[in-house]
């Protein structure tokens, strides 16, 4: 069994706001899904699968009622959580349930407001006792993996900085991001240290918003307005530390969902003309890039160096619309946002000066929960037809 | 700082108690499987290796080495430095360092474990050796 080719994201929406005050959780949720099922052309009233994740207020079954859900002919829910990668976890369960028949139209939410609401609270695992009181936050966290990745293979702070220096290339042309001025390697470096040996300008921002994806079968699809980009690869994986043996902070879980993804769509990450890449941190997108095969494991820092994941420079374009880095990064959760801007490339939509010519393969990788201590990770491949 | 910081006493529970009974004696213990021989922290009682529940509590030298860490500057309560611990018997372990200079802080140096008060039992952390 694969899903390969079986889903198709025929509607995408990304709510332009990045500072919302006056708005909801669940407002915004009913914002990006309306303007998901507006952009695919279709009816609230089709939809009949609903994924959403921990932003969500009260989970699956308040947000169908919530969001007026046609509740004849829902019949397919998933809430799986796993923090910012939960969105293309949802895309691969959305294409599993299309595949075995279990709905046809599926919507995809996210959406939150942690810059002016209070955050959800994450549940304790088993380890609470014996971790809550040390303080991991998202930025040491990172940082251990970055000093220790620092350690073993001799990368730098110039080179992670690269990865914020193309970011910052991509944003200046997006309208809605937060950060659209052009840095350089100095400025990244002359920004002030937040968790040895990430600097500020090594984090993503924090923002409000959000964003929604309509999944369907190829049937559906064909028959709508939009350009066909379908989903042909698809991976997930978890790590952790497992008892604490041979603790390697180094790799990221992207190690087994990359060639999970690769192997179902049957290419390589050579045959990929735009990488979506979650980038929390510069760390987060040097490791996964080793992780997904891009470059061999140690290597990254020189990959990503002088300019190779700027569009219409490097190899491999990134984040062409700025990123978790320069753009947005709602709810502190970076799947949605990584899936939208690949459709967009595959689509064409991308901004002029960042759309990647001829762009018929893309991926969109993300992680969630920390990566210095445990997380997830998901793979998606996207084709356009 | 003047003020010693405050940290949240363990909730515990079953599982977990005769750690934290051992660490009021200042004990640091680790879980071992008789069946496959392996040690691992945090404590639990199905060995996460073989799926044996042949584990006994084992008294840890406290020693370790620095596997990594990073040095938090931008907290409301002051800098504080996370990382992992790679304990003598092999479990590396998430901890704090403190009671020594956080900036000369190196991967692979060695260090011991100390315990801090909270209004339970106390909390393992780990200064240089």
């Amino acid at each position: 069994m694969t899903i390969k080719g079986k889903a198709y994201i025929a509607g995408i929406y990304e709510h332009p706001t990045r500072h919302a005050p006056d708005k909801s959780t669940a407002q915004l949720h009913a914002e990006v899904a309306k303007g998901a099922i507006e952009d695919a052309g279709i009816s609230k009233d089709d939809v009949d699968g609903y994924f959403c994740a921990g932003d969500a207020p009260g989970g699956a079954w308040p947000m169908v009622d919530y969001l007026g859900l046609n509740t004849k002919k829902l019949r397919h829910v998933d809430s799986t959580e796993t923090g910012g990668c939960s969105y293309i976890i949802h895309l691969g369960h959305a294409a599993e349930a299309i595949a075995a028949g279990k709905c046809s139209i599926a919507l995809i939410t996210l959406a939150g407001k942690p810059r002016t609401g209070a955050m959800p609270p994450r549940a304790a695992g088993a380890e609470a006792d014996f971790e809550s009181a040390y303080g991991a936050t998202t930025h040491n966290a990172y940082g251990m993996c970055a000093m220790r990745h620092m350690h073993d293979y001799g990368t730098t702070s110039e080179q992670l900085a690269w990865i914020k220096v193309a970011a910052s290339h991509h944003a200046q042309y997006n309208p809605h991001a937060m950060l659209k001025d052009v840095v350089t390697v100095e400025d990244v470096l002359n920004s002030p240290m937040i968790s040895d040996p990430l600097h500020r300008m090594d984090c993503c921002v924090v923002s409000d918003g959000g964003g929604a994806l309509i999944v369907t079968t190829p049937e559906i699809a064909k028959s709508l307005k939009k350009p066909l980009v379908r989903l042909i690869g698809h991976g997930e994986a978890m790590k952790g530390p497992r008892g604490g043996k041979d603790l390697d902070l180094t790799y990221s879980a992207g190690i087994w969902s990359g060639p999970r993804a690769f192997e179902e769509a049957g290419i390589t990450p050579q045959d990929i003309k735009y990488a979506s890449i979650y980038d929390s941190f510069t760390i987060t997108v040097l490791m996964q890039l080793e992780d997904l095969g891009f470059c061999k494991k140690g290597e990254g820092g020189k990959f990503v160096a002088d300019g190779n994941l700027i569009s219409g420079v490097g190899k491999l374009p990134f984040n062409t619309d700025g990123g978790g880095l320069c753009s947005n990064h709602p709810v502190n959760r970076g799947g949605m946002t990584k899936i939208l801007e690949a459709v967009r490339q595959l689509r064409g939509e991308a901004h002029p000066k960042v759309q990647v010519k001829n762009c018929d393969l893309a991926i969109a990788h993300g992680t969630g929960g920390l990566l210095g201590v445990r997380h997830a990770a998901s793979t998606a491949i996207l084709e356009r037809v | 700082m003047s003020e010693v910081k405050k940290y949240p006493a363990p909730v515990t529970n079953p599982e977990t108690a005769a750690f934290w009974d051992a660490a009021k004696e200042g004990k640091f213990m680790i879980k071992r499987c008789t069946a496959c021989g392996e040690a691992h922290y945090f404590p639990r009682s199905i060995c996460p290796f073989c799926y044996s529940d042949k584990t006994v509590w084992e008294e840890a030298s406290g020693e370790g080495t620095i596997y990594t860490y990073s040095l938090m500057r931008k907290s409301p309560t002051g800098p504080y430095a996370i990382g992992y611990v790679t304990l003598k018997e092999g479990p590396s372990v998430q901890t704090n360092f403190v009671d020594c200079d956080l900036e000369k802080l190196k991967i692979g140096q060695k260090v011991k474990v100390v315990f801090k008060p909270t209004d339970g039992a106390p909390l393992p952390f780990f200064t240089v050796a």
